[in-house]
């Protein structure tokens, strides 16, 4: 019930702040509309790192206790983050062409470290489809969300020194947007769009996480041979 | 102290063994050296034949080899372990998973220090990459970025042996985790070639020795977890 109450809120949240993002605030003087697309970019991806933070610590979670919710945690955050990060990569890119010129900019330390990320969590996913032992696949998949989560410092760093050390770009850093000179209402926006959003990522995540319960709960009854698996079910007529 | 020697010796005594199964024609890595060799050779026809423009591409093609067909060499010397159950001998010998691991590490350093002794030479023939008195900043950096190659395509290559789609999966894994690794040895590469006008080889040297070091110790650490399953 609680859960349902906190999807309704979610969904109200967003429709209104993304109704403040088109229609209330004015748009950016110098970057025109195409800046309103900023407030869904900068959410989607705060709630990207969030997600793998979070997939992370569960990682280390489940190998010190073994404990399944531990690994139901560590999946929900991952499958939410694989879909914030191609949000953002998705909005970046479409607000990246009229603003940049361009809809990938490799020097951007932002852009390349998130690719990065997106790619490490889909392998990610997909290590954990390949295998029914829940401990393998838990344990594989602790391991590839540790390992992933170290890389992602090593390779921000790599590309902001590969920027520094060639010329750097010229492209007007996104992060002027949010400077304190920047006017009230784009930040009063953008916290709202903010809360909004995470009101949906803590939805989804909680939503995920009993489903992957409630899988793992049906998988082992199937083993245990409570359940007839639909794979081995008798086919109709024979 | 003689408990670290024991388990050098274990160390040891494992790359010994891959590197003697190679030797004996095992084709693990041999087989990956020339996947190494055409691969130059292809990418050379991708470009075309203006010699300016492979030569200043050389770094990025040299490391691009080695990562390539380095990630299928770290497979296969895993693989090798599956067969007559060896992986599951290994794990119940009473000795440190770190010790195991440091053993596969070392055989695939090795490994991926042969891949180079391959490439380095071709990418001068092929593309006209003038190497000259850059020759031990080359190994400086390839040593490094063989490390970092075997510390971290030995944990997945060990996570991922078991599984059926392991050929696709290890380098669909891994590429994205080696992306800071070629990166920084790529810029070294140029770098290096070029005389360091900017004095920045250091910094990607520091880089790489970082790398080398954070996955060491996430593959010891954990690369016991994909022994016990």
């Amino acid at each position: 019930m609680a859960t349902r109450v906190l999807g309704i809120s979610a969904l109200a949240a967003i429709t209104a702040a993304t109704a403040v993002a088109l229609f209330v605030v004015p748009a950016d003087l110098n970057q025109g509309e195409a800046q309103r697309i900023m407030y869904l970019h900068v959410a989607a991806a705060w709630l990207a790192y969030l997600s793998f933070g979070v997939t992370a610590a569960a990682s280390a979670w489940w190998l010190i206790t073994r404990g399944q919710r531990a690994d139901a945690v560590a999946l929900a955050g991952a499958e939410v983050g694989v879909l914030c990060t191609a949000a953002t990569i998705w909005a970046g890119m479409m607000w990246g062409r009229p603003v940049w010129g361009t809809f990938w900019q490799w020097e951007d330390p932002r852009l390349t470290t998130t690719a990065i990320l997106l790619a490490s969590y889909v392998g990610y996913l997909l290590i954990r489809r390949l295998t029914d032992d829940p401990v393998r696949r838990a344990t594989r998949g602790a391991v590839i969300g540790i390992v992933a989560a170290i890389n992602i410092p090593i390779v921000h760093f790599s590309v902001v020194w590969w920027r520094g050390l060639h010329q750097g770009p010229t492209f007007v850093s996104p992060d002027t947007i949010l400077n304190p000179p920047a006017p009230g209402q784009f930040v009063a926006t953008l916290l709202l769009m903010l809360g909004a959003f995470s009101l949906a990522w803590l939805w989804l995540v909680i939503t995920r996480y009993r489903l992957a319960r409630l899988e793992w709960a049906a998988e082992d009854r199937a083993r245990r041979g409570r359940l007839v698996p639909l794979a081995t079910a008798p086919e109709a007529g024979s | 102290m003689s408990d670290l020697w024991r388990q050098m010796a274990v160390a040891r005594a494992i790359a010994t063994k891959d590197l003697r199964a190679e030797v004996r024609g095992r084709q693990a890595v041999t087989t990956t050296l020339f996947l190494a060799a055409v691969t130059l050779l292809v990418f050379g026809f991708a470009l075309g034949p203006d010699r300016a423009r492979l030569a200043e591409a050389g770094p990025g093609l040299l490391w691009l080899a080695v990562v390539l067909s380095g990630v299928l060499a770290l497979g296969r010397l895993h693989q090798s372990e599956t067969e007559d159950g060896a992986f599951e001998v290994l794990a119940t010998y009473p000795v440190s998973r770190a010790a195991i691991y440091a053993g596969k590490a070392a055989g695939g350093v090795a490994a991926m220090l042969a891949l180079g002794a391959v490439v380095i030479p071709l990418t001068v023939i092929l593309y006209g990459v003038d190497i000259g008195p850059a020759l031990p900043g080359l190994v400086v950096i390839l040593a490094l970025g063989a490390v970092g190659l075997a510390a971290v395509g030995t944990l997945y290559a060990g996570l991922t042996v078991r599984l059926r789609a392991r050929e696709v999966l290890l380098p669909l894994l891994l590429l994205p985790v080696v992306a800071p690794l070629l990166l920084a040895a790529v810029s070294a590469t140029t770098a290096v070639l070029a005389g360091d006008p900017l004095r920045e080889l250091a910094a990607w040297l520091q880089l790489l020795a970082g790398y080398d070091v954070a996955m060491l110790l996430a593959g010891g650490l954990t690369y016991g977890l994909a022994l016990e399953e």
